[in-house]
């Protein structure tokens, strides 16, 4: 490379096309420096590493790139969460039931990025089968948040959120079923979005719940998130329930600013059990909003307090049966026993962690005889409720503003004995599911140190409008700019350990500025 | 509705085909009659003239080409299993003999 040895990933996929085009730095080198930077990942942020594959791929990426005309993506090192299938990359899902499984094709999302040429890096950590608000239940050790690695990174997609954090990989995907891309990039302090259900393919993704299920992009901005959602959206003749829409320029209103729209403040998002630091920095990006010449408008959508009571009987519901498929039979673990159904038994009671047990329990519970009606049958005339209430907001406002979580990053083991009150991490989220809308968070500054989320929330297949509405709050602060320590360090160092004083430093003053790091080719 | 108690517990992971520890149904038990008390907030809505939401999306019977296409091999489609018996899948017999 032509700058600086010790040198760090571009933050951006903007920043590495235009170093990749400059020819500051090939793709392989690129993907050398992230290899090492994952090599040396103190977060438990990686399950898989995939060097030899990644250099074949940085090398097919640095003959496009030679030959001109090549797409943004091309030669961007990338990160991709476990739950998402590669072909002949062991992909677990974090669980002992999926230990050593290679599987024979790939998900449609990662076939679609390798034809762009980006360079996949290796599979990252996550609570088990995505279900989890920690990346604590993952069967292969808990991921650490880089911002203080004594507390959790959020979840599920908590090792996809660490890489981009850390400065591991430009860019990741992670999967979101209730804010498992939303919350876990809110508490790393990076952009996490949520396309609209039926945007992305779930071919090839380990299927959790079914209709909640998305897949989509951690980046370090607004813009990036675009990006790859340009090479991701589309339908799929392999997965019915993708939308057939033609496809869109992703980034054609991001510089149009919010001046004169109208933006919703629901009510029931700012309520009791929000920390005081995290309301505190919501608010104070709303004013932002105002001086941009947005008009925020009181909006409210009552049956938001039911929204965790729908998301959990039709997660699990849905879990329970999706999971029926680990039988020890056709792949995965089996443990065998005196008979069919006892193997049965044996090889599920051992494969499974607990949090992945409780989920199919309380969703057999919810659809077997006599509770179906008044669980799984009631939860989804209220989800009809909810997305209703949703449809009538977006007649009156063109996105929504609302907190991402209602805590920042919390100790390990904080809630790990306490279903509900982790559940209650994604009180914020877990309804954009449940309607379907897309949905990001952006970092809207610090509370005790620690990154807070803001979540902009759309109508159905408006993410241009969303991708307008997060950019013009972006290019107003510098809020996205802010890294964890640890992520300026020099390429392969170890973070060193806690120091509460550097975290709690007033004025974000053990912060490091990113635009003020060596940052190779740094725009 | 009521909380789920012990046997419940045991009834649906029996349906489930999940084998507990003594200590897992201890600790579930509890655990999700907490979490079915926060369900149990469904049933104060009114619901009588709302129909169910399975999907959000505006599609039905969605119809492709039916085409012969490339599939898995038997080779891949048995590389990960367990336990295989040429160009099979094994298990333990369910039907026993005469």
């Amino acid at each position: 490379m032509t700058r600086g040895a010790a040198s760090l990933l571009p933050r951006t996929i903007v920043e590495a096309a235009a170093i990749l085009r400059r020819r500051e730095a090939s793709s392989r080198e690129l993907a050398r420096l992230a290899l090492e930077r994952v090599a040396a990942d103190p977060y438990n942020a990686w399950l898989a590493r995939a060097d030899e594959r990644a250099l074949a791929q940085a090398d097919a990426a640095d003959r496009r790139l030679a030959a001109g005309g090549a797409p943004l993506l091309c030669g961007v090192p990338w990160a991709c969460k476990d739950i998402i299938g590669t072909a002949g990359v062991e992909t677990t899902a974090a669980s002992r039931m999926l230990e050593g499984y290679l599987p024979p094709y790939s998900a449609t999302v990662v076939l679609r990025l390798e034809a762009q040429g980006a360079v996949m890096l290796g599979k990252t950590n996550l609570d088990e089968f995505a279900m989890g608000s920690s990346s604590e239940n993952s069967a292969f050790g808990p991921v650490t948040n880089p911002w203080d690695p004594t507390r959790v990174p959020g979840g599920s997609s908590g090792g996809s959120a660490v890489a981009v954090a850390a400065g591991e990989a430009v860019f990741s995907l992670g999967t979101d079923t209730g804010g498992s891309i939303r919350q876990p990039a809110a508490l790393c302090g990076i952009a996490g979005f949520k396309p609209t259900y039926g945007r992305v393919s779930r071919y090839g993704v380990v299927a959790f719940a079914s209709s909640l299920d998305q897949v989509g992009p951690f980046t370090a901005t607004v813009e990036d998130a675009a990006i790859v959602c340009e090479a991701l959206f589309g339908a799929d003749p392999r997965d019915a329930t993708t939308m057939p829409l033609p496809a869109e320029d992703l980034r054609r209103e991001l510089g149009a600013g919010v001046q004169g729209m109208r933006l919703g403040v629901p009510r029931e998002y700012f309520v009791e059990g929000m920390e005081p630091g995290v309301a505190r920095a919501v608010r104070a990006a709303l004013a932002v909003y105002e001086r941009l010449g947005a008009e925020l408008v009181d909006v409210s959508l009552p049956s938001t307090d039911r929204g965790l009571a729908v998301y959990y009987v039709l997660q699990p519901a849905e879990a329970s049966a999706n999971l029926a498929r680990y039988d020890g039979v056709r792949f995965g673990l089996r443990v065998e026993g005196p008979d069919l159904v006892e193997t049965y038994r044996r090889t599920r009671g051992a494969g499974f962690g607990p949090e992945v047990k409780r989920r199919i329990i309380l969703g057999t519970y919810a659809l077997s005889a006599g509770y179906y009606d008044a669980y799984y049958g009631q939860a989804q005339k209220v989800r009809t409720l909810i997305k209703g209430e949703f449809d009538a907001v977006f007649q009156k406002v063109d996105a929504l503003l609302t907190p991402t979580s209602p805590g920042v990053a919390f100790p390990l083991g904080a809630k790990a004995n306490d279903p509900l009150a982790m559940y209650l991490n994604d009180i914020y989220t877990l309804p954009v599911n449940i309607a379907g809308l897309p949905g990001i968070s952006i970092p809207c500054g610090l509370s005790e140190g620690l990154p807070v989320g803001l979540q902009v929330i759309a109508s159905s297949y408006r993410e241009a409008t969303l991708f307008r509405v997060a950019a013009a709050y972006e290019r107003a602060t510098e809020h996205h700019r802010l890294r964890p320590p640890a992520a300026t360090a020099v390429a392969g160092a170890r973070w060193a350990g806690h120091d509460p004083g550097r975290r709690r430093a007033p004025g974000g003053g053990g912060m490091t500025l990113a635009a003020a790091a060596p940052v190779v080719g740094g725009s | 509705m009521s909380a789920i108690d012990r046997s419940a517990v045991e009834h649906v992971a029996s349906l489930a085909r999940i084998g507990l520890t003594e200590d897992e149904i201890v600790r579930f038990t509890g655990q999700l009659s907490v979490v079915l008390g926060a369900v149990d907030k469904l049933a104060e809505v009114d619901t009588s003239a709302v129909h169910p939401t399975a999907s959000v999306l505006p599609l039905t019977n969605v119809m492709r080409e039916d085409l012969v296409l490339p599939g898995l091999t038997h080779a891949e489609a048995l590389a990960n299993a367990p336990s295989t018996d040429g160009e099979f899948f094994r298990v333990q017999a369910t039907l026993e003999e005469r």
